[in-house]
C-alpha cells in the first residue's frame, strides 16, 4: 500500500570487483574508544553461551554484545529530498538511526558511526576485518543508501560476524524519499531478529497525547510520531481535550476520547481523510477505547446513570453494541489476548480496582490479582505471556504477571508511572510517568528486565502513549 | 512587618484565586471556535447578576455549589446534603435554571477509571438534587476525571480539594 517495497538487490549490485578485504583498512583507528565502552560487558559473557545462541527470556538478564555499525556508503553523492545534502549525508543518518535504536534495548552494546572509520562503497559487501577486529567488534552492521532514477532510494543492510568474517543476514528496501527513515528501522529491526531471536519492533508508531500548559489549565493534543519520536506530528489543535489515544492495527485510524462537544466521547479518527465519527450514537459519556487485533471490534466504556460497564461494537460503524459486563460496580478498560478470545480489563466490584480476565464474550468473569495494591490498566502482551499493569500500591510502578497473575514483577519505581503499552515485539514496555507537584508528565520505556529503562523524547509534555504493531 | 505584609499578600491572592475559581468552572468547553462568554453581562440590565445566572448562582451558594469526596468514594454524607439541600432550594426557587453537575478526581488515580469515578460523583449529587425535587430534566451530568483540578499541588489537600462535584448553572 505505501511506496515501501522490499527487493533483492543484492545480486545487482555487488557485481562490481570485490576489493582486498584484509588490508584495506582506511584509517587510522583509535580501539580504545570501543573497548572503553564494552570491556566490562564482554568479559562478563559467558564464554559457554555465546552471544548469538543466548537465549531472551523475562528471566534472563539481556546480553551485551559489541557491535560496531558503521556509516552506511552511497555509490554517488547526490542530493535527494531525504537529504538536501546528499546520499552520504543520509547514510550518516541512515546508520544513526539504527545506532540509536539498537543502543536503548539493553541487549546490544552498539557503537555508532560518529565514533568508526566511514567504510567505502566496495567496503559494503566485502568488510575491512582487520579494522573491525582491532576495534573488538564481534558484529558489524554495514549499509549502503543509492538514489535510483525514479526518485526513490535503494537502502541496503548488512550484518556480518567479525569473527567468523562471515555474513549474517542481509536485506534491502526501495523507499520514497519521505519513508527513508524506514529503511533504517528496518535495518535495526533485522539485525535485531537475527540476534536475539525476537520479533521485529522499530518500525512502528506511537499515538500519544502532547501536553502544555500549566496544570490547572493543561492542553492535551493528540499527536503520533515513529517509534523513536520523529516524524512528530499534531493532529488536534488543543481547543478542546484529548486523551487516551489507540491506534488500530493497521494505523488507518485511531479511536480516541475527546472532549470537543463538551462531553467525554470516543472518536473514531481516519488519518487519512482526517475525518472523524463517534464510537456509537449515545448521548451517555463513553471513555477507554482498544480495538481488538483484528481491528474487526472497539471496546469502549460507557457509564450509564454513574455507572460504567465495557461495552464491544463493530470498527466498521454500525451495528448493535454489546454490553460484555454487567455489574453495579465500575468496570473499565479492557485489553484482548492476542488471539482474541480473552479480555483483561479492571473491576472495583471488590471494593478497589483489581484485574479481571474474561472470554470476549463476557462470560467467565474472573478476578486474576490478588497479590497486594491495586491492579489498574491491564495490557495483554502481544504474545500473550505476560500482561502489564499499573500496580498501586502508594505509588504508581508499572507491573507484569502472567495472565494467570501469577509471579508480579515490578519494572519501575517512580512516583506514578501509568498505562503501559507493549512494544509489538512484546519485549518493551512503555508507559507514561508524571512528576509529584508540577504534574509534568513524559513518555517512558523499560525492558521486561526493568533494568533497561529510558525517557522517549518528544516536543513537549507526553501521556496516554499507545503503541502500535510492526508497520505493514 | 515582613511577615504582616506576606499575610495581606497571601488573604488578597487567596480572595483573587477564590473570585476566579468561578467563572472559568461555568460551562465545559464551547464548541471550537466559540470563544468563551464567562458570565453574562448586559449594557443595561439592571444592577446585579440575573436569577439562574452562574454568577448569581454562585454568590449565592458561597461554596455551597463544591461537594466532596473521600478518596475513591462517591458518598453523599451529611455535609454534602446540606449543599445539595441549599443547591436544590436554588433550583427551586428559579424554576428557569438549568445546571450542569461536574464530577472531579485528584490525580493519584489511573486516567479512565478516575473518568467512571467522576461520573459517579457527579451521578449522586445529581440523584441527590432530584431527590429532593429538583426535576431530573433541568440537570446534566459531566464527568472531568482527573483532567481539571482547583488545587494544583500534590498534597493530601490538595487532592481532597479536587476530589469534588461542582454544581453550575447552565446559561441560556
Amino acid at each position: 500500500m505505501r511506496k515501501f517495497a522490499f527487493l533483492a538487490v543484492f545480486a545487482m549490485l555487488f557485481s562490481a570487483p570485490v576489493v582486498a578485504q584484509d588490508n584495506a583498512a582506511p584509517r587510522t583507528l583509535n580501539p580504545a574508544s570501543i573497548e572503553a565502552q564494552q570491556a566490562g560487558d564482554v568479559a562478563a559473557q559467558d564464554p559457554d553461551d555465546g552471544p548469538l545462541r543466548g537465549t531472551v527470556t523475562d528471566d534472563s538478564a539481556w546480553q551485551d554484545l559489541g557491535i560496531a555499525i558503521a556509516a552506511f556508503a552511497t555509490n554517488e553523492d547526490v542530493p535527494t529530498p531525504a537529504n538536501a545534502s546528499g546520499t552520504q549525508a543520509l547514510g550518516l543518518e541512515l546508520s544513526r538511526i539504527v545506532y540509536n535504536d539498537l543502543r536503548f534495548n539493553g541487549l546490544f552494546r552498539p557503537v555508532g558511526p560518529d565514533a568508526l572509520p566511514r567504510p567505502s562503497y566496495a567496503q559494503i559487501t566485502a568488510p575491512a576485518w582487520n579494522t573491525w577486529r582491532g576495534r573488538s567488534a564481534e558484529m558489524l552492521v554495514h549499509g549502503f543508501v543509492r538514489a535510483n532514477g525514479d526518485g526513490r532510494l535503494t537502502v541496503g543492510c548488512y550484518l556480518y560476524d567479525v569473527a567468523l568474517q562471515s555474513e549474517l543476514v542481509r536485506e534491502g528496501w526501495v523507499v520514497a524519499p519521505s519513508d527513508w527513515r524506514r529503511a533504517a528501522h528496518r535495518c535495526a529491526d533485522l539485525i535485531y531478529s537475527r540476534l536475539s531471536g525476537e520479533s521485529p519492533f522499530f518500525d512502528s508508531r506511537i499515538a500519544y497525547i502532547a501536553e502544555t500548559g500549566p496544570k490547572d489549565n493543561r492542553v492535551k493534543r493528540l499527536a503520533i510520531m515513529d517509534s523513536d519520536g520523529a516524524n512528530h506530528r499534531f493532529i488536534t489543535n488543543g481547543q478542546s481535550t484529548a486523551l487516551t489515544p489507540r491506534y488500530s492495527p493497521d494505523y488507518s485510524r485511531i479511536a480516541y476520547l475527546s472532549y470537543v462537544d463538551g462531553n467525554p466521547r470516543i472518536y473514531v479518527y481516519e488519518i487519512d481523510s482526517g475525518r472523524q465519527t463517534l464510537v456509537t450514537e449515545s448521548s451517555n459519556p463513553t471513555f477507554a477505547p482498544r480495538w481488538s487485533p483484528d481491528g474487526r471490534h472497539i471496546l469502549y466504556s460507557m457509564a450509564i446513570g454513574g455507572n460504567t460497564d465495557i461495552y464491544r461494537v463493530s470498527a466498521s460503524g454500525g451495528g448493535t453494541p454489546v454490553r460484555l459486563t454487567d455489574s453495579p460496580s465500575i468496570e473499565v478498560g479492557g485489553s484482548y489476548s492476542p488471539d482474541g478470545s480473552q479480555i483483561v480489563f479492571e473491576s472495583d466490584q471488590s471494593g478497589s480496582q483489581q484485574c479481571y480476565v474474561m472470554n470476549a464474550n463476557g462470560t467467565n468473569q474472573r478476578r486474576i490479582s490478588f497479590f497486594g495494591g491495586r491492579c489498574a490498566t491491564p495490557e495483554w502482551s502481544p504474545r500473550g505471556d505476560q500482561i502489564a499493569f499499573t500496580h498501586i500500591a502508594g505509588d504508581f510502578r508499572i507491573a507484569v504477571m502472567n495472565p494467570n497473575g501469577r509471579n508480579m514483577r515490578q519494572l519501575t519505581n517512580s512516583w506514578h508511572d501509568e498505562a503501559p503499552t507493549w512494544a509489538p515485539n512484546g519485549r518493551i514496555i512503555q508507559f507514561f510517568r508524571t512528576e509529584r507537584g508540577s504534574g509534568d508528565t513524559s513518555i517512558w520505556q523499560v525492558d521486561l528486565t526493568g533494568e533497561n529503562e529510558r525517557r522517549l523524547r518528544t516536543p513537549v509534555g507526553a501521556s496516554d502513549p499507545a503503541w502500535g504493531p510492526v508497520l505493514p | 512587618m515582613n511577615r504582616f505584609i506576606i499575610a495581606v499578600t497571601l488573604s488578597s491572592a487567596l480572595a483573587l484565586s477564590a473570585c476566579k475559581k468561578d467563572p472559568p468552572e461555568t460551562t465545559p468547553p464551547p464548541p471550537a471556535d466559540v470563544v468563551t462568554s464567562p458570565t453574562p453581562t448586559p449594557t443595561s440590565a439592571p444592577v446585579g447578576p440575573q436569577p439562574g445566572s452562574q454568577a448569581h448562582f454562585s454568590s449565592a451558594m458561597m461554596g455551597a455549589d463544591t461537594i466532596y469526596f473521600d478518596t475513591d468514594r462517591y458518598n453523599i454524607d451529611n455535609e454534602d446534603m446540606a449543599a445539595l439541600r441549599r443547591q436544590a432550594e436554588y433550583m427551586l426557587q428559579y424554576t428557569g435554571s438549568t445546571a450542569t453537575v461536574e464530577g472531579h478526581a485528584d490525580e493519584r488515580g489511573t486516567r479512565d477509571y478516575n473518568l467512571a469515578l467522576g461520573e459517579r460523583r457527579a451521578n449522586a449529587a445529581k440523584n441527590y438534587l432530584v431527590s429532593l425535587g429538583v426535576p431530573a430534566t433541568r440537570l446534566r451530568t459531566v464527568s472531568y476525571g482527573e483532567e481539571r483540578p482547583v488545587a494544583t499541588g500534590s498534597t493530601e489537600q490538595a487532592w481532597a480539594r479536587n476530589r469534588r462535584s461542582v454544581t453550575v448553572m447552565i446559561s441560556r
